[in-house]
């Protein structure tokens, strides 16, 4: 089985946040994750890529606590964690974005952010909303990473598809989350918004946040992180510094071109 | 329903019914611009349609605005009130429930023979409330965790519901004359009637549970998409039983006062109940689809079908024809939220 890569002497300075350590997961006959390791630091922006089926959305679901790995560890700042439902990786401060199922359209922007996390008022078992309270806090939340949303009061339903996901990612970050794992975050937005959404999570990556990203758009990749790792058939094949490495040549580690020799070379030949 | 995302410039809050209405809309946007936005229309459509029917009939009949025919309204679409509060419950989660003009018989049967048996009237009425709880917890237990379609599920029910009525009572209905149940039918304080009473404090504690509590946001959260309410850790499948159990005692609920309105638990199967109860949901704004709509235009909504049944038995409208009227009205609203944001 492939050892995890080496890390790149550069990257020590960082803390290890996040440490997935040779986890596999089979769907029945399906194979989905073999010993698969990867790590994320605070303050950087963490890329995954590879191909379709290349295991990216399973290893994340795996850190995120959707599905539980068969072998193998997931480490936060360095203690083993088990997690046996999103709750659970929420609670160690993990929060995730997703692709396409973040928000209900028919709930107000505040009403997203607070889903399931509502703050309420009142004695013993009768509570209520505190609708103020969370409305203020939604605005600051958006405040504090520069969202502009005409008001907190709208549905999700009348916003772009850029201000949605500057919403689900407000709402990844204003929890005290540690680790934010976006699957695609800008698969589905226009260039203006994809600008506007970068910058969001460059914010996200100087407020010292470990930042997750699968992504399949490689300028993306070179533009917005530090480090970069690489999934071919469920295996995490090869790990960079992004700075050692090209979009060819990650074009060439995903279909395996680059990859004969075995893995952990790390990039820029 | 369209997915496409406005533009962003369409990011400003409409006049809508639940509680958000008090958001100021764009800076500027006057109440003269709000009523020509076919939205609005749309989001009160109920409201105004009880108006327009309320206007033609007061003006063709003299007795329709009278204290009395008023109140004879109130009564007669309290049972209906109750039960359209319970479908509207199930409707927002994206669901529907079928078995709740059978399950109302079933309350209503179930409290009569247990009457009928020398328990005590309080006993009798327990029993029958318990039978509608049941008989909602069965339907959501087997809609979420055994994932069957809700259709189908509560049509079973409606079936072994009325069944389980029949075989109860032996198709024969039987007399409940207590002085519990006669006041309740007859009774007031002040000038309401026990059963508006009722029908009031459900609708009441139904609008604060959906809109003022944690229940009714991941209830809306569960009906609009029952995906993000899981992946945000939203327990999806207890909301939908929760719902459906919330229906069924509601049902029960309404049994309760179908026997003391007519003295008696009759195993009819209450089929125009289910009807109207749909009826009234679609009425009042509520979308098919779940995940958004209110309890207040739900009311409205049944008193609005009532009133029309009302009304056109005032004019000598032959019975024949009232039917037709009511599903007119139902189809046309929902065509008006069409135009519903």
């Amino acid at each position: 089985m492939n050892d995890p890569p080496p890390q790149p002497p550069e990257a020590s300075g960082y803390q290890v946040t996040l440490d997935v350590v040779d986890i596999s997961k089979a769907f029945g006959n399906v194979v989905a994750l073999r010993n698969a390791s990867i790590q994320a630091r605070a303050g950087e922006v963490t890329a995954i890529v590879g191909d379709n089926g290349a295991g990216k959305s399973t290893l994340i679901k795996c850190v995120c606590g959707v599905y539980q790995p068969d072998s193998g560890d997931v480490l936060i700042e360095g203690k083993r964690t088990e997690f046996a439902s999103p709750e659970d990786s929420r609670r160690s401060g993990i929060e995730t974005v997703y692709q396409d199922l973040a928000l209900v359209e028919d709930l107000t922007i505040w009403e997203n952010l607070f889903l399931n996390r509502e703050r309420t008022k009142g004695v013993g078992p009768l509570k209520f909303l505190d609708k103020t309270v969370m409305r203020t806090e939604a605005e600051e939340m958006l405040a504090r990473l520069q969202v502009h949303i005409p008001t907190v009061r709208a549905r999700v339903r009348r916003l772009s598809g850029g201000q949605r996901q500057a919403v689900s990612i407000a709402r990844a970050a204003g929890w005290g989350s540690r680790i934010v794992i976006m699957d695609e975050p800008t698969a589905a937005l226009g260039v203006r918004e994809t600008g506007r959404v970068e910058e969001l999570i460059e914010r996200l990556r100087s407020d010292g946040l470990a930042v997750l990203v699968i992504s399949h758009n490689f300028e993306q990749v070179m533009r917005i992180s530090q480090h970069v790792w690489v999934m071919r058939q469920g295996r995490v094949t090869t790990g960079m510094r992004t700075q050692d490495t090209t979009a060819r040549d990650l074009v060439a580690f995903i279909t395996g071109a680059h990859d004969a020799g075995g893995n952990g070379n790390a990039g820029a030949q | 329903m369209t997915q496409q995302a406005p533009p962003p410039d369409a990011a400003t809050a409409s006049p809508e019914p639940e509680g958000e209405a008090a958001a100021p809309a764009t800076p500027g946007r006057g109440p003269l611009e709000r009523l020509r936005d076919p939205s609005f229309w749309a989001n009160w459509a109920v409201v105004v349609a009880l108006v327009v029917l309320v206007v033609v009939f007061g003006t063709l009949s003299d007795v329709f605005l009278t204290a009395g025919n008023i109140d004879a309204i109130l009564v007669a679409s309290a049972i209906l009130i109750v039960v359209t509060v319970g479908q509207t419950y199930v409707i927002v989660t994206s669901g529907i429930d079928l078995s709740i003009g059978s399950v109302v018989t079933l309350a209503s049967v179930v409290l009569g023979y247990a009457f009928a048996n020398a328990w005590g009237i309080a006993a009798a009425v327990g029993i029958g409330l318990l039978a509608g709880l049941l008989a909602g917890l069965i339907n959501g237990i087997i809609i979420a965790k055994g994932k069957i379609t809700d259709f189908v599920v509560t049509l079973g029910m409606l079936s072994v519901a009325s069944g389980a009525a029949l075989v109860l009572s032996d198709g024969r209905p039987v007399q409940v004359q207590t002085r519990f149940l006669l006041e309740l039918a007859a009774g007031s304080i002040g000038p309401l009637r026990y059963m508006i009473v009722v029908a009031i404090v459900v609708a009441g504690i139904a609008h604060v549970a959906l809109f003022h509590m944690r229940f009714g946001t991941h209830l809306l959260a569960t009906g609009g998409s029952a995906e993000v309410a899981r992946a945000m850790g939203v327990n999806v499948a207890r909301m939908k039983i929760a719902a459906y159990t919330i229906s069924g005692f509601l049902a029960g609920i309404a049994g309760v006062m179908l026997t003391a309105r007519v003295g008696a638990a009759e195993p009819v199967a209450a089929v125009a109940l289910l009807l109207s109860s749909v009826a009234a949901v679609v009425l009042g704004g509520v979308s098919l689809f779940g995940g958004r709509g209110t309890v207040v235009g739900p009311v409205v909504g049944a008193v609005l079908l009532t009133a029309l049944v009302n009304g056109l038995t005032l004019l000598g409208v032959s019975q024949f024809y009232q039917p037709i009227a009511v599903g007119s009205v139902v189809i046309l609203s929902a065509l008006l939220t069409r135009w519903q944001t």
